[in-house]
């Protein structure tokens, strides 16, 4: 009796687990890639075939906006490391108790707002008539006002200010668990400030410093309202393509395949990172 | 003395926000030799040994090593070596980079390193584990290697921050005596904080007793033990019986003492003898305490009482029996040797206790 | 670089300067929100014309406040009814699945887990159009074959709910296992050896002990679906949630309202928050 209860109650937790596996998750990515195989040649009439592809591969806008898109991802995921590096380990080792928990929590508050409020503000600090402007001028800086949206360096800075907080908080935790006395012993042994960064610091960071990345690279290759917003109509972002292909154009054959091919980025680059730091998909993102 | 000596320390003195942690502490130690620092939690000795290591930077004082003061001078360029509490080998690296890294730091090329994190492998005793991990090795082997960590760099002076601890009893013990001759071995002046008092009396040339950020007394093991300077060193040095009472007589250093539940003690006062009717402690070693069956003549052992076996704590050849005063209530821990007449001895059994005024060791009470 | 560590000065406060401007860089585009909302001009940009609580309050053209503008209440009513179906869902699904994680073992556990992770790694956007895409073939297939027609299954707000649980679900999950892991299984059974039922033992015993990580999962599933863009903008219909009719107003021009908006947005998730950090701390 009792084991078949059990096995009732095991089966009760598996169902809703499966259901959303497999209704959610893989059945509409098997879906999707079954829509970019197929290419049309009339009226509600397919064929299977790498058509769809072989447009992205032929058409230079398209492959360029990924290269763009990919690049600026990787820029911004090494922008964030190494800006959000310091605070982390400023909040992790430099601080204690409730001034840490206050800089914690300051970080936190951002992110909790939508991502549009935030690119909200960047909008009204960076346009043409926007507080930066207005500042150079008082300062004497600028004579004229200056349009500082809608070019790269705004897409840059509203990437990083969105995505900091994933790469600050696996690094706080990581850091955090760095015993003071590794570092004591390290300067006590004669180690520099550097020397002690470079082979007990970063080597004990290595599990935050790898999850924030892939995290952070994955958020703004997936990223649509920054670049759209900061960067203007011709930002030439990949998703602002699939948007296109899907909703103005509702070519969802060519959408499909590039969203195929977003996600095969995505994923070689999570399974690269894993697999150069020699850690699992569970440790990593599972906390 | 002055010549020799690889640590000097003058007036140090570390003030937190609100208390003292080291106060006006001062002490030579020679070179070569095993100095401990011996004393309970909280009473300033990490943060003594974390100034000489350059972790904490002293209110006031001088730190001087080889002569040499180390007041400006960074914790990575000072010639001490510390091992840690829980030892801080780098879970990173395996044994032959931990060992290896000072020389790193120092650029030494890396034949050298080799070499040399070889050797000093071979005089821990753990020869050819270069390449294991951290993790693989066992508390002991751990202990050797942080030690090797530390020796290779020929530091002048060793600290060691209670590194035994962590360990159980029996590797403790085992450890003890390896640490001795690791440091015989060396020759290298070994600084070792503890709380353990017997991790200190078996591996010290000398110790120091600290309490409360001072050092109350230091000398070598017999000195603490057989001569104490204060009431704290002698109740924190090795077991005693202790009795507080009012001084009733005093006759040149010896002193009696009567206690609150009626018993009279005569006892040695070696510091300051107190004056009739101040407050005085009396300390008296297990092992000084002489058994009986039969009673003592009181007339020539002014010491002897008649008491009560409470209980028998059975040790091997550290036995302890727990006896009453029947008349004040007052129990004494007597060594109790597993031979002869006593070796039967039971709860609840009458028996004659009696020690010489010359081996209990009197003090004033505190406070006054 | 630890406090233990002498260090000079100017390295000092050379990084103190620079956690401080880090700060800034974190309040300020928040900071400049808030401050527009109550500026009494029609675009959200200087030059200052003076205070004005219209852009909460007003009811006459063109100052029309936050309190006032329909579309503005619709959508966040939208938001609201997502939020609570995604976080209900969400929640129900990831304490289930807590439970078959932590307590059970059985085949391909370790490859369900790595599923259960993957929703983490896909982009929202894929999120959005691999559900979008699914869902109409499915409703294309049943409406050829049964001649009805399947509008949940087209855009609008069912597949925004769905398409926000599909990875929601995942953090809630993380979440509630998290606390179910430290859960000293010797308390169920006690409770069991008292003469309680196994549910019962669950019940009385266990979801208390986890009522924190439910409760702290609940709200960051509502943070989630709140602010959530991407899934939702494949998958949104003639009802937009918040997000989406912002982005849309704010492509047509900003008015200070939505800096009226954005304030208490801003307040209500901050509040949310430190609500929950607060509550999983005294539970602790």
């Amino acid at each position: 009796m009792v084991t078949d209860r059990s096995k009732l109650g095991f089966y009760l937790l598996l169902s809703p687990l499966l259901l959303w596996l497999v209704t959610l998750i893989i059945l509409p990515h098997i879906g999707l890639f079954a829509v970019s195989m197929s290419e049309k040649v009339g009226v509600r009439e397919y064929e299977t075939g790498f058509g769809n592809y072989a447009v992205f591969f032929n058409e230079p806008l398209y492959w360029r906006t990924f290269a763009r898109t990919a690049f600026m991802s990787i820029l911004t995921t090494v922008l964030t490391l190494l800006l959000g590096f310091p605070i982390a380990y400023y909040i992790a080792k430099l601080t204690r108790g409730r001034t840490k928990t206050t800089l914690f929590l300051m970080c936190l508050i951002p992110f909790w707002v939508s991502e549009l409020v935030r690119t909200f503000g960047w909008m009204i600090l960076l346009r043409e008539t926007g507080v930066l402007s207005n500042f150079l001028q008082y300062t004497g800086i600028l004579s004229e006002p200056v349009e500082f949206l809608y070019n790269d360096a705004a897409i840059m800075v509203g990437l990083v200010y969105t995505s900091i907080l994933f790469m600050i908080v696996p690094l706080v935790t990581t850091l955090d668990s760095l015993d003071d006395s590794l570092i004591e012993a390290g300067y006590d042994l004669g180690g520099s400030g550097f020397s002690i960064l470079r082979e007990i610091v970063i080597p004990h960071a290595m599990p935050g410093i790898v999850s924030g990345c892939i995290v952070v690279f994955m958020l703004s290759l997936g990223n649509y309202l920054t670049p759209i917003l900061l960067g203007g109509k011709d930002s030439l972002w990949f998703t602002g393509l699939i948007y296109t292909q899907f909703i103005t154009r509702f070519n969802w054959e060519l959408g499909s395949a590039f969203g195929f091919l977003l996600l095969g980025l995505s994923s070689a680059v999570v399974f690269l990172g894993l697999k150069l730091s020699r850690q699992s998909l569970s440790d990593t993102m599972g906390r | 003395m002055t010549s020799t000596a690889d640590l000097v320390c003058r007036d140090l003195t570390k003030d937190f926000k609100d208390f003292r942690a080291v106060d006006h502490v001062s002490f030579e130690v020679p070179q070569g030799s095993f100095f401990s620092i011996l004393g309970p939690s909280g009473c300033g000795k990490t943060t003594l040994l974390r100034m000489i290591a350059g972790f904490q930077f002293p209110t006031s004082g001088d730190l001087l090593i080889k002569g040499k003061s180390m007041i400006d001078v960074g914790p990575n360029k000072r010639p001490v070596s510390m091992v840690f509490q829980h030892l801080a080998l780098f879970p990173m690296m395996d044994i032959g980079k931990n060992i290896g890294f000072g020389l790193r730091q120092r650029g030494v090329p890396a034949a050298e390193i080799k070499q040399r994190v070889g050797r000093v492998l071979e005089r821990v005793g753990l020869p050819g584990i270069e390449n294991r991990q951290v993790s693989q090795l066992s508390g002991g082997q751990k202990q050797r290697v942080a030690i090797a960590r530390c020796m290779v760099l020929e530091p002048d002076v060793l600290l060691l921050d209670e590194p035994l601890g962590a360990l159980d009893l029996k590797l403790r013990e085992h450890m003890k005596i390896e640490l001795k001759a690791l440091q015989a071995e060396f020759n290298t002046t070994f600084v070792y904080i503890t709380h353990d008092q017997s991790e200190a009396l078996v591996m010290s040339d000398n110790i120091a007793v600290m309490n409360k950020g001072q050092f109350d007394q230091i000398g070598t093991a017999k000195e603490l033990y057989y001569e104490p300077a204060n009431a704290f060193v002698a109740g924190f040095v090795g077991d005693a019986n202790r009795f507080e009472g009012k001084v009733t007589a005093v006759n040149g250093q010896i002193v009696t003492i009567e206690t609150e539940g009626g018993g009279v003690q005569q006892a040695h006062a070696s510091a300051k003898v107190p004056s009739i009717g101040q407050r005085a402690q009396a300390f008296v070693r297990p092992e000084a305490i002489e058994l009986s069956k039969t009673p003592f003549a009181s007339a020539t052992h002014p010491n002897a009482s008649a008491q009560i076996v409470d209980s028998v704590l059975f040790n091997g050849a550290n036995s302890v029996a727990i006896l009453r005063d029947p008349k004040s209530g007052e129990t004494l821990q007597a060594a109790l040797p597993q031979t002869g007449e006593f070796l039967g001895l039971g709860k609840g059994e009458a028996i004659h206790a009696n020690w010489n005024a010359g081996q209990a060791r009197c003090f004033v009470a505190e406070g006054q | 670089m630890i406090p233990t560590v002498p260090q000079s000065s100017a390295m000092k406060w050379s990084y103190r300067a620079y956690v401080s401007l880090f700060f800034i860089y974190l309040a300020l585009p928040l900071a400049v929100v808030c401050a527009f909302a109550f500026n009494d001009s029609v675009f959200p940009s200087l030059p200052w014309e003076g205070f004005t609580w219209a852009w909460f309050f007003g009811d006459e053209a063109p100052f029309i406040g936050v309190f006032h503008e329909r579309s503005i209440l619709r959508a966040i009513g939208t938001s609201a009814f997502v939020a609570f179906w995604v976080s209900s869902l969400s929640v129900t699904v990831g304490t289930c699945n807590a439970f078959l994680f932590v307590r059970h073992d059985f085949r391909g556990k370790g490859f369900l887990y790595i599923l259960m992770l993957l929703p983490l790694i896909i982009p929202g956007v894929i999120l959005g159009i691999s559900i979008l895409v699914f869902a109409s073939s499915v409703a294309n297939t049943l409406e050829d074959a049964t001649g009805m027609w399947f509008d949940g299954l087209r855009p609008g707000l069912i597949l925004v709910i769905l398409g926000q649980f599909s990875f929601i679900t995942t953090f809630a999950t993380l979440v509630i296992s998290a606390r179910l892991q430290k859960f000293d299984l010797s308390l169920e059974e006690a409770a069991l050896n008292l003469g309680a039922s196994k549910w019962g033992a669950i019940r009385q015993v266990t979801l208390p002990f986890l009522l924190p990580a439910i409760v702290g999962a609940g709200v960051v599933s509502m943070l989630m679906s709140f602010e959530n863009f991407n899934t939702t903008l494949m998958l949104v219909g003639s009802d937009a949630p918040l997000t989406i009719a912002m982005f849309d107003k704010l492509k047509l021009g900003s008015t200070p309202v939505l800096n009226a908006v954005s304030l208490l947005l801003i307040v209500g998730s901050a509040a949310l928050g430190i609500f929950s950090l607060i509550f999983q701390r005294a539970k602790e």
